[in-house]
């Protein structure tokens, strides 16, 4: 409470080309993927996500993002599809509800490119990934990229859709994630 | 002309022809077999298969119709009556419009609904159709509709034949069997 009455304080005191991104941009981001079923690319995409940004371009490294993933808001594209991967076997909803990603670190690549590693928690499995961003600045500002997660490192598609010779194991999420200039 | 007039298919057409039949059946018994499936890669798998096998009558129907066009198929029997050449003109006319219309439907379906269709797991057929799943759900109902157009009358395509060997008696239908040699004689 009181940080964020600081911040309040700061982001009203501070000139506002501080050039300082903070806080999260529903409407401008966007989180989707592309599974492999026999070979052919489907996407899909997550209706509901939440998260907290904080990134500076002039001290990048210390940047840092959370990310949450409501997974019930899902959009395989197949009414049937969005049913069956909130089972067990799947996602299990009921009790995982979510999927979070935590950056612990962010690395200037030059030209407006960052890499930034974290842990992606799904299903109740935490694994770190690295996943490579462009950064387009504005008076809102976004993260664009996609990394590849291996299904089966999350158990999800468990039992008789293991068998990734109908849905590939590696899966790829493309997100755009955006935060207001401060 | 003064060719003696040929009262068989030739055998490539007759090929065509029957391979064309088998995918067809077997192609639009998997489709009712499969869309009541509960989700499964089984599932997955043969919504594939079925693609695959529409593609195929697809580019099968299409050899068809070249050859055709370079093989003109043996004339109707002189004892049939002007309405019934009609008749049997205007069906093959429109069974070979379902026969393009049904695995093109499919295939626009599949792009709307957001699954391309890829041959064999291999060759990607481009979406002609951006995903778009409203359009994707009359797509299947225009699916649905032809197919059920092609059933009826690929039925009075059959029933005829029939009628033709048992009560006409004649060689419509021996001179599409593979191994049938020796035409009947009409009248």
């Amino acid at each position: 409470m009181k940080r964020s009455l600081l911040a309040c304080l700061l982001a009203v005191t501070l000139p506002a080309a501080a050039g300082e991104y903070s806080g999260f941009a529903a409407d401008q981001s966007r989180v989707s993927f592309v599974s492999t079923q026999m070979n052919v690319p489907v996407e899909g995409r997550f209706q509901r996500f939440g998260g907290e940004i904080h990134f500076d371009p002039a001290t990048p490294t210390t940047g840092s993002a959370r990310l949450e993933v409501e997974l019930q808001s899902i959009d395989t594209g197949l009414e049937e599809a969005d049913e069956e991967v909130a089972s067990a076997e799947w996602f299990d909803i009921a009790k995982h509800p979510k999927a979070v990603f935590e950056s612990s670190a962010v690395e200037a690549l030059g030209d407006q490119t960052y890499r930034i590693r974290g842990t992606l928690t799904i299903k109740g499995t935490t694994r770190e990934i690295a996943t490579e961003a462009r950064f387009e600045p504005g008076a809102i500002g976004a993260f664009s990229g996609s990394f590849k997660l291996m299904r089966s490192d999350y158990a999800i598609g468990e039992g008789m859709w293991s068998d990734t010779s109908v849905v590939a194991d590696d899966i790829e999420i493309r997100y755009r994630i955006a935060a207001p200039a401060q | 002309m003064s060719l003696p007039r040929h009262t068989r298919y030739d055998p490539v057409a007759i090929t065509l022809h029957w391979l064309v039949a088998i995918v067809i059946v077997c192609n639009f018994a998997l489709g009712v077999y499969m869309h009541e499936l509960p989700l499964s890669p089984w599932k997955l798998k043969i919504y594939s298969w079925h693609k695959w096998a529409g593609v195929s009558a697809f580019l099968l129907v299409a050899l068809r119709l070249a050859w055709r066009r370079f093989h003109t198929p043996p004339p109707m029997p002189e004892s049939m009556p002007a309405w019934q050449r009609q008749l049997a003109q205007h069906g093959h006319h429109l069974l070979y419009l379902l026969m393009f219309a049904v695995p093109i439907s499919g295939w626009l379906m599949s792009s709307a609904l957001g699954v391309q269709t890829v041959y064999f797991g291999a060759l990607p057929i481009p979406d002609l159709l951006d995903k778009d799943k409203e359009l994707g759900e009359v797509l299947k109902q225009v699916h649905e509709a032809l197919n059920l157009g092609m059933a009826a009358i690929v039925l009075g395509h059959a029933g005829a034949a029939l009628k033709h060997h048992y009560l006409d008696r004649d060689d419509v239908l021996t001179r599409m069997l593979p191994w049938s040699k020796t035409p009947r004689n009409p009248q």
